[in-house]
C-alpha cells in the first residue's frame, strides 16, 4: 500500500524582500502617498522663491541714514564690487622705477549730514589712509599696490582692492615721520616702510598682472565714511554717519623713472558726487612736496557697508519659510505613524528598529534635498533679477561661492529635516516635536538677529552652538578686517567660517538621531 | 445587560450640572477637559518658567556702565514673551487639534452640536488661562527685570526711573503683554480649528510669528521692510512692549495689538466657519 505524497501547501505570493533597499521603499511609498507631505514639500521649495518677489532694496536706503549717496558702479581686478574714491596727486610711471616720500603729519576732520545727538568722535578714522600709490589708470577699479599709513593701524600694504599686509606699527607725526617707498619692477611692485629714511624693511610684494607700461604713481589720501553701529532690528534700525576727510603732509617726494618733462596732477578719483560719501579732496605744493586731502575709501565694497550693496545672502531669505514647512512633514513622518499606530506595523515588519529610523532619515533627506536645489537656485537668480531691477544689485559673487550658496542650502534643508525627524522620533507628539524643531533653528536665530535684544557677543554665541549655526553655509562675502561695516547676520555675515557652522548642524542633527535610535530601540513602540 | 436602579437613573439627572444648558454647558465642560488633562498645566508651567528665565538672561546680558545706552528697561524685562508665546501656542492649538487626533471631537459635538458654541467655550476657558498665566508671567518678568537690571548699570543714577508698574507705559507694557499672550492663544485656536493638522496648525502659527520679523529685516530699511513689520502679528502686537523711542516704532503700540486683534479674529472666523462646514 503505497500512500500518495502531499506537497505541502505553499503560497503563491513570492516572499517579500527584507533587505535594507526595500525598507527604503517601503518608506518612500509612505511619503509619496501622503498627497498633504507632497503638497507641502513642493510649497516649501516655492515659497523659497516666492519671498523674492516681494524682496529688493533701493538705492540709497540702505542702513536708513543718510549715508548712501548712490550705488555702486565699479568692479575691481577680482571681478568683486570696490570702493575706489579718493584723491590721487599722479604722475606717469615707466615699467621700471619707483617712489619715495616722508609723511609728517596725518590729521583728519568729520561732519555728520546734520545728524542730531552725534556725540564727538575722533575726527581720524581708524581706517583714513594717506601713502603712495601705483595704479594701472585713474578709472576706478583698476589695479593697483599701495603702501600706507593709517589712522590707528599703523603702515599698511595694500593692494588690488581686498589684498592687505601689515607693516610697522605706529602713527605719524613731525617728530616721528614715516618714510615710504613703493618700486615697480614690471608688474612686480615691492612696499618698503622706514622711520629714518635709511634703514628699510620691506613690507610685502605683489604681482599686479596686466600693469601696462605706463602706470600713474604718487601720493594719495583717503578716509572711509563714518558710520555708527547700526541697530538694524526689528523695532527700526538706527545709523547716523558721514562722509570725512583725512589731510597728510609729505615731503622729500622723488619719483625715478618718470616721462621726461610731465608733471604732477591731481585727481579726485570717484569725485565728491561718486557712490561713495565723500567731501572731495584738494592737495597743495609745498616746498619739496604737498599736501593732500582726501575722502572716501579704495577698498573692497560690502553688504552692510557706507554703501548701499545687494547681498546674494538677501535672495535666500526664503529658505527660513522653506525650513519651517520642512520641519512639519519631517516630523509628521514620524509623528503620524504613532498616531495612527502604523509604527507598530512598520516595527513588526521590520524589527530593525535602527534601520527603520535610518530609512525614514535617507527618504526625507534626500526628498528635501531634491527639492531644495532647485529652489535654492531658482531663488538666487530670480532674487538677483529682481534686486537688480530695483537698482540695487548684488555685489557679485565668485561661481564657487555661488554653488556653495545653492548646494549648501539644499543641504541646510535636508540635514535641518533629518534634526526635525528625529526630534519627532524623540518626543512622537506633533506639538511638541515641531515646536521643538522650530525653535531649535529658526527662533534661535530669530532671538539672535532680527531681534536684536542680545549683545552681539551673545548673540554670536548663539549663532556659534546652536544649529541656527547652519545659516553660516549662505555667507556670501568676507567681512574685511580694513573695512569697517556692520558684519551681522541680518547683513549675510555670521561669526562662524560657512562649512564649520554647518558641521555644528550636522552634529547636532547626528546627536539627536543617536538619541532617537537609542529610544526607539528601548521604548515600546 | 445591566441596567442601572431607576433610583440612581433619577439622581444623575438631578444633579445640577445637568441643568446646565447651551454655553455655560460648554464652558463647563471645557473646563473640566482642560482642568483634567496633565499637559494644561505643565504647558502653563513652562510657560511661566521660560518666560521669566529668558527674561532675566536677556535683562542680566544687558550692561550699561556708563549710562548712554538707547535701552528699554521694560521691553527687555519682557523679552521672555517672545518665547513663551510658542508654549502658548501649542496649548492652544493642542485645544482643537487634539480632539481631532483622537477622536475626541466626535463626543464633543454630540454632546453640543452647536459648533459656534463648543469654539467659543474653548475660545474663553483658553482666553481665562492665558491671562492668569500671562499676568503671573509678566509679573514676575518685570520683577527680574527690576532686580537684575538696576545692578547693570539701568538705574536712577543714569537717569533711567526704577521699572514700576506705576509708570504709565511701564502699565502699558506689561497689561499689553498680557493681552498679547491671550490674542496669540486665539490666533492659534483658529487656526488649529481650520487646520485641525496639530504639527500643521503650531507650523503655521509659529511662522506667522516669527517670519515676519525675519524677512521684514532682510528687507532693510525700506518702506517695504516697515509695511512688513506692520502687518505681521508679532512685530505688530509687540509694539506695546514699547516704552521709550516710540516715534522710531513701525507702529503704534495700541495699533499694533489691533493688528494682532484682528489676526486673532480672522483665524477665529476662519476656523469656526470651517468647523461649521466640515464633517468632523
Amino acid at each position: 500500500m503505497t500512500t500518495p505524497a502531499i506537497a505541502p501547501y505553499q503560497s503563491e505570493m513570492r516572499t517579500g524582500q527584507d533587505g535594507f533597499a526595500q525598507l527604503l521603499w517601503s518608506e518612500w511609498t509612505k511619503f509619496r502617498t501622503v498627497r498633504g507631505w507632497v503638497v507641502a514639500i513642493v510649497l516649501a521649495g516655492l515659497v523659497m522663491v516666492g519671498i523674492d518677489l516681494i524682496s529688493g532694496g533701493e538705492c540709497g536706503m540702505q542702513n536708513g541714514g543718510s549715508l548712501t549717496t548712490g550705488c555702486p558702479e565699479s568692479l575691481g581686478p577680482g571681478g568683486e564690487a570696490v570702493t575706489d574714491s579718493f584723491f590721487f596727486v599722479h604722475q606717469p610711471l615707466a615699467s621700471s622705477g619707483g617712489i619715495t616720500v616722508r609723511l609728517t603729519s596725518m590729521t583728519g576732520s568729520y561732519s555728520p549730514n546734520g545728524s542730531p545727538g552725534q556725540q564727538a568722535q575722533a575726527p581720524l578714522q581708524p581706517w583714513s589712509k594717506a601713502g603712495i600709490l601705483i595704479k594701472a589708470n585713474t578709472r576706478q577699479g583698476s589695479a593697483y599696490a599701495a603702501i600706507m599709513v593709517t589712522g590707528s593701524h599703523g603702515v599698511q600694504m595694500q593692494y588690488d582692492y581686498t589684498g592687505d599686509v601689515a607693516g610697522p606699527a605706529g602713527s605719524v607725526s613731525a617728530t616721528s615721520p614715516r618714510w615710504l617707498r613703493l618700486t615697480r619692477a614690471g608688474d612686480i611692485i615691492t612696499g618698503y616702510a622706514s622711520a629714518d629714511g635709511t634703514h628699510w624693511s620691506k613690507v610685502g610684494t605683489v604681482t599686479l598682472t596686466g600693469l601696462p607700461s605706463t602706470a600713474q604713481a604718487g601720493l594719495f589720501a583717503a578716509s572711509p565714511a563714518y558710520s555708527k553701529p547700526t541697530n538694524q532690528s526689528i523695532t527700526g534700525s538706527s545709523a547716523n554717519g558721514g562722509p570725512t576727510q583725512a589731510t597728510a603732509t609729505f615731503d622729500r617726494v622723488t619719483l625715478n623713472g618718470a616721462s621726461p618733462g610731465s608733471t604732477w596732477n591731481g585727481t579726485d578719483i570717484g569725485g565728491p558726487n561718486g557712490s561713495y560719501p565723500s567731501q572731495g579732496g584738494a592737495y597743495r605744493p609745498s616746498a619739496d612736496g604737498f599736501t593732500v586731502t582726501g575722502s572716501g575709501d579704495v577698498a573692497p565694497a560690502v553688504p552692510g557697508g557706507p554703501t548701499a550693496q545687494g547681498s546674494v545672502t538677501q535672495t535666500l531669505v526664503g529658505t527660513f519659510a522653506g525650513l519651517i514647512a520642512v520641519i512639519i512633514v519631517a516630523t509628521m513622518f514620524i509623528t503620524t505613524e504613532y498616531r495612527r499606530g502604523l509604527i507598530r506595523l512598520t516595527l513588526t515588519a521590520s524589527p530593525r528598529r535602527g534601520h527603520v529610523l535610518a530609512a525614514k532619515a535617507i527618504v526625507i533627506g534626500a526628498v528635501t534635498f531634491v527639492v531644495g536645489l532647485p529652489a535654492a537656485l531658482a531663488a538666487i537668480l530670480v532674487g538677483q533679477r529682481m534686486m537688480s531691477a530695483s537698482g540695487l544689485p548684488a555685489a557679485p559673487v565668485p561661481a564657487l561661492t555661488e554653488l556653495r550658496l545653492i548646494v549648501g542650502t539644499a543641504a541646510l534643508l535636508a540635514v535641518a529635516a533629518v534634526l526635525a525627524l528625529a526630534i519627532g522620533a524623540i518626543l512622537r507628539r506633533s506639538a511638541a516635536a515641531v515646536t521643538a524643531g522650530i525653535a531649535m533653528i529658526v527662533l534661535t536665530y530669530f532671538f539672535a538677529s532680527p531681534l536684536a535684544v542680545l549683545p552681539a557677543g551673545a548673540a554670536n554665541w548663539l549663532l556659534r552652538v546652536t544649529p541656527a549655526a547652519g545659516f553660516s553655509i549662505q555667507q556670501a562675502y568676507r567681512a574685511y578686517p580694513q573695512v569697517v561695516a556692520s558684519y551681522t547676520p541680518t547683513n549675510g555675515y555670521y561669526p562662524l567660517a560657512p562649512w564649520a557652522g554647518f558641521a555644528v548642524l550636522c552634529a547636532w542633527t547626528a546627536l539627536a538621531l543617536g538619541l532617537a535610535g537609542y529610544l526607539l530601540r528601548r521604548r515600546d513602540a | 445587560m445591566i441596567q442601572a436602579p431607576p433610583a440612581q437613573r433619577a439622581s444623575i439627572q438631578d444633579k445640577p450640572r445637568a441643568r446646565l444648558t447651551g454655553l455655560r454647558y460648554a464652558l463647563h465642560a471645557e473646563w473640566t477637559k482642560a482642568r483634567t488633562q496633565a499637559s494644561t498645566g505643565w504647558l502653563l508651567l513652562a510657560a511661566i518658567a521660560l518666560t521669566v528665565t529668558v527674561s532675566a538672561v536677556v535683562a542680566s546680558t544687558v550692561k550699561c556702565p556708563t549710562g548712554h545706552c538707547a535701552e528699554d528697561p521694560a521691553k527687555i524685562s519682557l523679552t521672555g514673551i517672545y518665547i513663551g508665546q510658542a508654549i502658548i501656542a501649542m496649548l492652544a492649538v493642542q485645544a482643537v487639534s487634539g480632539e481631532y487626533s483622537t477622536g475626541m471631537i466626535r463626543t464633543t459635538l454630540v454632546a453640543i452640536p452647536r459648533r459656534g458654541t463648543v469654539l467659543a467655550a474653548k475660545a474663553a476657558i483658553l482666553t481665562g488661562l492665558v491671562l492668569v498665566t500671562g499676568a503671573i508671567a509678566v509679573f514676575a518678568s518685570l520683577l527680574a527685570g527690576r532686580l537684575i537690571l538696576s545692578g547693570n548699570g539701568i538705574n536712577p543714577a543714569h537717569g533711567y526711573a526704577t521699572l514700576s508698574l506705576g509708570d504709565g507705559a511701564v502699565l502699558r507694557a506689561a497689561l499689553g503683554s498680557v493681552l498679547y499672550l491671550a490674542l496669540i492663544g486665539l490666533l492659534s485656536l483658529g487656526a488649529s480649528a481650520a487646520v485641525r493638522e496639530t504639527a500643521m496648525a503650531i507650523g503655521i502659527v509659529l511662522g506667522l510669528l516669527y517670519l515676519f520679523p525675519i524677512i521684514g529685516t532682510a528687507a532693510g530699511n525700506s518702506e517695504l521692510g516697515r509695511h512688513i513689520q506692520q502687518i505681521g502679528p508679532m512685530t505688530a502686537g509687540m509694539a506695546i512692549q514699547a516704552t521709550t523711542g516710540l516715534r522710531s516704532l513701525p507702529i503704534a503700540p495700541w495699533a499694533g495689538l489691533g493688528v494682532l486683534a484682528a489676526w486673532s479674529a480672522a483665524a477665529l472666523l476662519v476656523g469656526g466657519l470651517l468647523l461649521r462646514m466640515r464633517d468632523a
